[in-house]
């Protein structure tokens, strides 16, 4: 993941090289040797070869029930492990399930490999049953792909295949194997195959940028640093802190980044952007340097470019230098990865304090507080952000947490206080409703002693639903945390604040979630009052199987403060005192 | 060729910029360049591929209409593709540019002498002579080649094609060579 992308140091398994062994052996060979433990993945046609060769191996299958699954939880693994997650599908449909999977992987930086079957070589190109061009499909949604033809260069280009997605900027790496070369026979090299050979995705900032980053550092009375996931992937969180405590200069993270800095450190801010914390916002436009440590200056951390901290200077530390300059033109880039930046940048920066700035900032902050939900009664209605807040409480804020997309994943982000890394799984980049339950299923499997609750809405959780069943199949143990407002709540609010409160498909009926689980051997419980939540979250971390909860909580809530698409970033839509709404 | 680029920056003085890359000569790799140009939005002016003196690999130069911050984002997303083994951007660099062109121009007898001397004085050469017709044949640098099809077109243009531009730096250096360094984990940026 970071800047060292580990050399392969597994022993060749004793069989290797003495004689030749198929592409399918191959494939499972390769994946030994990378150290995988577990794959997601569903049979056909075009994989055959490689599953009936795989019982000779130690690794865990799990048998999802739609491949877009597998692919979400070869990357929950990773996110949860930093290590590259594995799916594997048939051709065709097979491999088109897979795309929003990968396409959620290549914008969060998700290290993940995909194995899919694909038909004979003497077939390719004749629309022959279930071929299709999945290395073309996925191209731009990719870090890089292979199509392999012979068995002899399996090997090869899954050993690639995993150096890339794991290397730089991780991402999603495809491979499509035809079945002729599954079948086909190669001598499999005992000796591990080098690295692409010009591909070197690390660079490294000059010392010269460093030194004037150093000095804007040392001269900035309102600075700012950004954590966003770069500091997470890269292992530099307690590097974030020595430099963030020897300069005194306050953390906001970005939805990925959350966990990469404590939230319970004094120096924590919380959340920037679309639904950040107003003080931050308004921190951000008052400020006079931002650092910007790992992280891409996403439209929904920015708002309006053109009105977007326009009185600071910008320092840019990020793996990816396509990046830089990209949305956001800097002062000072420094290409790289982000824990070798800070160790450069760390001992080169002044000690000091900004008593006058953080007090600045403590104000805004004291005002927003008096507004926030937390302080308000509410009235007998079970309200989403207090479900998350006494989750938080109830968990000690120890939970490895995975949400949905929608209202519930930005409650989550404001109330469930993240302190330590890899404690939040979120698809941030894509969007992709029904992540979740699969990223969580895949986590376990690298966190198999870690509390993990699945925080999802009644729209995403029944996206990918069937998951339930492999959950029950594998004896994967989740508490999942459905919150039912009985809408597809974050279009709805759009609908209440931009397009005159027309609910146009948004309305949303459900099953019955606690029969549903029933129905799948699992534990099902409802909340509809707030009292009710420390016994239903006490019963369900008891529990020795998976148990959902579902919360029946106010349905047209939404979620503040918020910035409007393309505004300025002082422009929030705040939350209206309850009781006003109450009347 | 694409649309207008989607990024937010305030776009400096778009001029002609000039790249080189060298690729792994493999399927797929001119798609995944021309692909990562069509989604980026950046405009393509002209897009040329060759072989090169070393086997497996190839050179694209590519020119697009673009500001500098722009073109260092091409260089920066070139880098990015796998098969992509070192990118030069020539721009600002001492190189020497090239395209040919053929331009079918109609040319009949009484003008004909007219024709063939405006030629000579452009160093470009008649390579095909028909009794209607002659195609002319012509190397240089964008502004020539612009130049010439300008002064044949009152003659009136059959049909037309230019090749893109072939970019080399002056001097004893090699564009492949650009990125020296072996080391397994880094380059300077």
């Amino acid at each position: 993941m970071s800047s060292q992308p580990a050399a392969v140091q597994h022993p060749p398994s004793p069989q290797a090289d003495t004689a030749q062994k198929t592409g399918a052996q191959i494939v499972w060979e390769v994946l030994v040797r990378e150290g995988v433990e577990v794959v997601f993945g569903y049979p056909g046609g075009a994989i055959m070869p490689a599953y009936d060769a795989m019982p000779a191996y130690p690794i865990q299958h799990v048998l999802v029930r739609h491949e877009q699954g597998a692919a979400h939880m070869a990357d929950g693994y990773a996110r949860a492990s930093g290590k590259v997650g594995v799916a594997i599908a048939t051709s065709g449909p097979g491999a088109t399930n897979l795309v929003t999977g990968i396409a959620t992987a290549m914008m969060d930086s998700s290290p993940i490999v995909c194995i899919t079957g694909q038909v004979p070589s003497s077939a390719l190109g004749s629309d022959a049953f279930q071929e299709t061009d999945i290395t073309g499909i996925t191209l731009p949604i990719t870090k890089h792909n292979y199509l392999v033809t012979r068995a002899e260069d399996v090997a090869p280009a899954l050993h690639e295949a995993f150096f890339i997605a794991r290397s730089g900027r991780p991402g999603p790496v495809l491979v499509d194997i035809t079945k002729d070369a599954q079948q086909g026979l190669a001598r499999l090299d005992a000796r591990l195959p080098s690295r692409p050979a010009k591909y070197r995705p690390v660079p490294r900032p000059t010392s010269e940028a460093i030194a004037r980053a150093a000095l804007l550092i040392d001269a900035a009375e309102r600075p700012l640093i950004f954590a966003g996931q770069g500091v997470i992937a890269s292992g530099a969180s307690a590097l974030v802190r020595e430099f963030a405590e020897k300069t005194g200069v306050p953390v906001t993270s970005t939805l990925l980044g959350l966990g990469g800095f404590p939230a319970s450190h004094p120096l924590s801010l919380g959340m920037m952007g679309m639904h950040g914390e107003a003080w931050v916002n308004a921190s951000i436009q008052e400020s006079d340097l931002l650092i910007a440590l790992g992280m891409r200056f996403d439209d929904r951390v920015t708002g309006k470019l053109a009105t977007y901290a326009v009185h600071a200077k910008k320092i840019h530390a990020e793996i990816d230098p396509s990046e830089i300059n990209k949305n956001v033109r800097v002062d000072v880039a420094l290409p790289g990865d982000v824990r070798r930046t800070l160790e450069a940048l760390v001992p080169a920066v002044q000690p000091r304090t900004r008593k006058a700035w953080l007090e600045r900032i403590g104000a805004l902050r004291g005002e927003a507080g008096r507004r926030d939900v937390q302080s308000m009664p509410s009235g007998g209605k079970l309200l989403a952000p207090h479900v998350l807040h006494d989750l938080w409480r109830l968990t000690e804020g120890k939970a490895l947490v995975v949400t949905d997309v929608g209202q519930h994943q930005m409650w989550e982000a404001q109330y469930y206080k993240h302190d330590r890394p890899r404690s939040l799984i979120t698809s941030g980049g894509l969007g992709t409703m029904g992540f979740a339950l699969p990223a969580a299923m895949g986590a376990r499997f690298a966190r198999p002693n870690d509390e993990i609750w699945v925080v999802a809405g009644d729209g995403g959780f029944q996206m990918t639903a069937c998951e339930l069943t492999t959950c029950a199949q594998e004896g994967i143990k989740l508490n999942i945390a459905i919150i039912n407002n009985g809408y597809l709540g974050m279009v709805r609010q759009w609908q209440e604040f931009f397009y005159n409160r027309r609910y146009v498909a948004t309305p949303l009926r459900s099953p019955d979630f606690v029969m549903l689980a029933q129905a799948h051997g699992l534990t099902g419980l409802r909340v509809t009052r707030r009292e009710e939540i420390p016994d239903a979250v006490a019963r369900a971390r008891a529990e020795p199987g998976s148990v959902v909860v579902e919360f029946r909580v106010e349905q047209e809530d939404s979620v503040y403060p918020m910035v409007p698409a393309n505004t300025d970033l002082r422009d929030m839509i705040r939350r209206p005192a309850f009781a006003e709404e109450d009347d | 060729m694409g649309h207008e680029s989607a990024f937010s920056i305030p776009a400096g003085r778009k001029i002609a910029q000039t790249l080189i890359a060298y690729v792994e000569d493999q399927p797929g790799t001119l798609n995944r360049i021309v692909s990562l140009f069509r989604r980026r939005g950046f405009n393509i002016e002209s897009l040329t591929v060759g072989r090169t003196e070393r086997e497996g690999v190839s050179r694209i130069t590519v020119v697009v209409r673009a500001d500098d911050d722009t073109a260092h984002r091409l260089e920066a997303n070139l880098y990015k593709l796998v098969n992509v083994l070192s990118v030069e951007d020539v721009t600002h660099t001492p190189s020497v540019t090239r395209e040919m062109a053929f331009v079918k121009v109609r040319a009949a007898p009484d003008r004909r002498a007219e024709l063939l001397q405006l030629v000579q004085t452009f160093r470009a050469r008649v390579v095909d002579l028909g009794p209607e017709s002659v195609i002319v044949e012509t190397t240089g640098t964008q502004e020539k080649l612009d130049g010439l099809i300008e002064i044949l077109r009152p003659f009136g243009i059959i049909e037309l094609v230019r090749t893109g531009a072939v970019a080399m730096l002056r001097g004893p250096g090699n564009g492949a060579q650009v990125e020296a360094s072996e080391s397994d984990d880094g380059v300077a940026a």
